[in-house]
């Protein structure tokens, strides 16, 4: 279960809380001589080549900017959770960074019962305490960016997206996507597909490469994946017909270089990055962060590997569409505030 | 060259003690090489298992969910049935407990509530151990087979509920909605400080006496017992039992289904215990590892509680490894764990030959003279 079952931001509560907007408190400022922040890894691990990974990549950040060293903990069973948390807490950390939902219940317990603690969770937005900062990412308006450029490289007018798990939080990929392909050219055909309704699908390439031939079949020549594991396959697939594949989460241009179109980009490390920046800083405040393109949480990725594959009509179109949603011009519809998507 | 021939307690004593030095010279080699002084990583392996607050709770924790596991296949290999199916059961009766709180915690009071869950935890394990126990004595398919696939079973049913009908809506993480409050079996640091004694708080629960009892239980079961009596007699010879008039059949479908009952139980620790909502993988491989233990424990109660505090200490302690040393990781840990293993479980007699002929060459002279 790699990436999108620990990005699983989890339903309408979720929303409702992004969408009433961040209420910012600022807890009380550590001095920076007795900074000590920590980190709890989930199940993946470290270097799970996706989402720990990327937290780990602002862990690393901080750590070569500033100097100071963050403490790590990877869990490994499900009571860990907590105790790798109170343990911390207990260490001296001054604030404690949770990565992914499946630590949300943990995190709460223990935020409440070390009030002077700063905690921080990322892909979680439920919660409420006054000393627990939230990030939930706008994974709808990275994949309205992705879903333009799909739309301009596509040759047949048909494009595909394979998605993992089917929860509400990878429709709201789908319907992103949907939403850009259709704002390029309204009568193109997007073929959705999800790999299974039980975790494994995060975690199931040779499917992954099955739904992917069966979209090429069909005709599309460009496929979206929000799948995990699972797009591992979908890139070889689309790689081997000749296709082009779009990646997701970290840059995943270089998986196949040419044939990746562009990857939506998920940026945790954004998330570790400030949250510890801004502890040590002492303006570390709690509240839900809702990282879009406008906060540089989600983007699409441009690098060496796919400069061939976007062209400049390309990129300009995909720049403008930043640009639109950055100005307010476009809003992308977010399937989980509706279960809804009107594209 | 055997067991018998060695007096028991080094069968029972020396041989795991060798087993675990071996396993831990190797270990500390590994530890030296990374770069680590394998002296202090193992101070802070023992200080994180017993000595900080709360530390001794957590390996206590631990050690409950060994217990359960250790004895069930303790129980089944009396009868020389080898259960691997240990983790599937516990699954299964992870799911009793869900099925019962579920849907009795809005209609009757908690500790009712909690005391029917119990035995439901027990009963779905056992229903999961008696298939097997069934296909072999009726059928002639082999238990380490069936029990082996009735684990992926277990996992597989498990997944299609806890992902479609079972799981709480408005969340989409694999799991149920959580039980309804006061619905957990007693924290002992909750007990204690109402006791006026100052304990830091662990997950350690009311099913660690519940293990204990059930140590017990199996106890007496085997040793005091006609039935452990039969039970014993079936695992070194069936014709045996069938001429004293017993049906081999019935026995290994009653052991298979005590053995069941146990892992099941461990579910008690985890699901009744800590997390208050049947989550997936709540096993954590506990069902392998007793495999482990029961071995090392040589399959008594005893062995089986004393070689469950040593994993459940390596699993608390390792943890601690890991907040310690930089350089030391989740992998590093389990490496650890799993030379323990291979040490104490799968080469368990290997010292043997090496012990018999120190221990007849050291008796020759004083037993001919």
């Amino acid at each position: 279960m790699k990436i999108l079952t620990t990005a699983v931001v989890a339903g309408v509560v979720a929303l409702s809380v992004m969408f009433t907007g961040p209420q910012l408190m600022t807890t009380s400022t550590a001095a920076a001589a007795d900074f000590k922040p920590a980190v709890i890894y989930d199940m993946g691990g470290k270097f799970d080549k996706s989402f720990n990974e990327g937290v780990w990549n602002g862990v690393e950040k901080f750590t070569k900017e500033t100097g100071v060293e963050v403490m790590e903990f990877e869990v490994t069973n499900e009571t860990q959770r907590e105790q790798a948390m109170r343990r911390m807490a207990e260490r001296g950390a001054t604030i404690v960074l949770g990565v992914g939902f499946a630590q949300a219940d943990a995190i709460a317990k223990v935020a409440a019962d070390y009030p002077d603690k700063q905690f921080s969770i990322i892909d979680v937005g439920w919660l409420d305490a006054p000393n627990l900062r939230q990030y939930v990412f706008k994974e709808h308006e990275g994949s309205y960016l992705v879903g333009v450029a799909a739309a301009l490289a596509s040759k047949t007018d048909k494009v595909g997206f394979v998605g993992g798990m089917d929860i509400p939080l990878i429709r709201k990929f789908a319907c992103g996507y949907v939403g850009g392909v259709k704002s390029v050219n309204g009568s193109a055909a997007v073929y959705q597909n999800m790999t299974g309704t039980t975790p494994s699908a995060w975690n199931d390439p040779a499917k992954g490469a099955e739904l992917t031939r069966s979209q090429i079949d069909r005709g599309a020549d460009v496929v979206y994946h929000a799948a995990g594991g699972t797009g591992v396959g979908v890139i070889q697939a689309a790689a081997d017909a000749g296709k082009l594949a779009i990646g997701v989460d970290s840059n995943q241009n270089g998986m196949a270089p040419g044939s990746v179109l562009t990857s939506m980009l998920k940026r945790v490390d954004v998330a570790a990055y400030e949250t510890f920046k801004d502890a040590m800083s002492g303006s570390f405040s709690s509240g839900v962060k809702v990282l879009g393109v406008a906060e540089g949480g989600v983007d699409w990725a441009f690098d060496e590997n796919n400069a061939s594959l976007i062209t400049a009509s390309i990129k300009s179109a995909v720049e403008k569409a930043r640009s639109d949603i950055l100005s307010g011009k476009v809003v992308v519809h977010d399937f989980m505030s509706d279960t809804k998507c009107p594209y | 060259m055997n067991a018998s021939s060695l007096p028991r307690w080094i069968d029972i004593g020396l041989l795991p003690v060798l087993n675990l030095i071996a396993a831990l010279t190797v270990a500390g080699v590994i530890i030296a090489i990374i770069g680590e002084n394998p002296f202090v990583a193992m101070g802070v392996m023992i200080k994180g298992a017993f000595v900080y607050d709360g530390a001794l709770g957590y390996t206590l924790f631990y050690t409950t969910n060994f217990i359960f596991t250790g004895l069930a296949v303790a129980v089944a290999f009396h009868a020389m049935l080898f259960n691997i199916g240990g983790e599937g059961q516990a699954m299964i009766g992870g799911l009793g407990v869900g099925l019962v709180v579920l849907f009795l915690d809005s209609v009757l009071p908690p500790l009712l509530v909690v005391i029917l869950a119990v035995p439901a935890a027990a009963a779905f394990g056992a229903v999961w151990g008696v298939i097997p126990g069934w296909l072999q004595a009726r059928r002639g398919s082999h238990i380490v087979i069936t029990t082996i696939m009735f684990n992926f079973i277990a996992s597989s049913i498990m997944v299609w509920l806890l992902a479609g009908m079972l799981m709480a809506p408005g969340q989409m993480s694999p799991e149920t909605r959580s039980f309804a409050d006061g619905i957990n079996l007693p924290l002992v640091y909750e007990v204690l400080q109402m006791a006026g004694f100052s304990v830091s708080r662990s997950p350690l629960n009311l099913s660690f006496v519940i293990a204990l009892l059930a140590c017990f239980g199996v106890w007496y079961l085997i040793w005091r017992t006609k039935l452990g009596y039969i039970i014993r007699a079936t695992g070194h010879s069936e014709r045996a039992t069938i001429y004293a008039g017993h049906d081999p059949a019935k026995i290994i479908m009653l052991v298979m289904a005590i053995s069941g009952a146990l892992a099941g139980m461990m579910s008690l620790n985890e699901i009744l215990g800590v997390q208050q909502r049947v989550i997936l993988n709540f096993t954590s491989g506990y069902g392998f590892t007793g495999i482990a233990v029961a071995l090392m424990g040589r399959n008594h109660p005893i062995g089986i509680v004393l070689a469950s505090l040593l994993f459940g200490a390596l699993y608390q302690g390792g943890a601690e490894l890991d907040f310690e040393f930089q350089t030391i990781t989740r992998e590093m840990v389990l490496m650890i764990q799993g030379l323990i293993i291979l040490f104490s479980g799968a080469l368990a007699y290997l010292f043997m030959p090496a012990v018999v002929r120190i221990y007849s060459s050291l008796r020759k002279p004083t037993g001919s003279g």
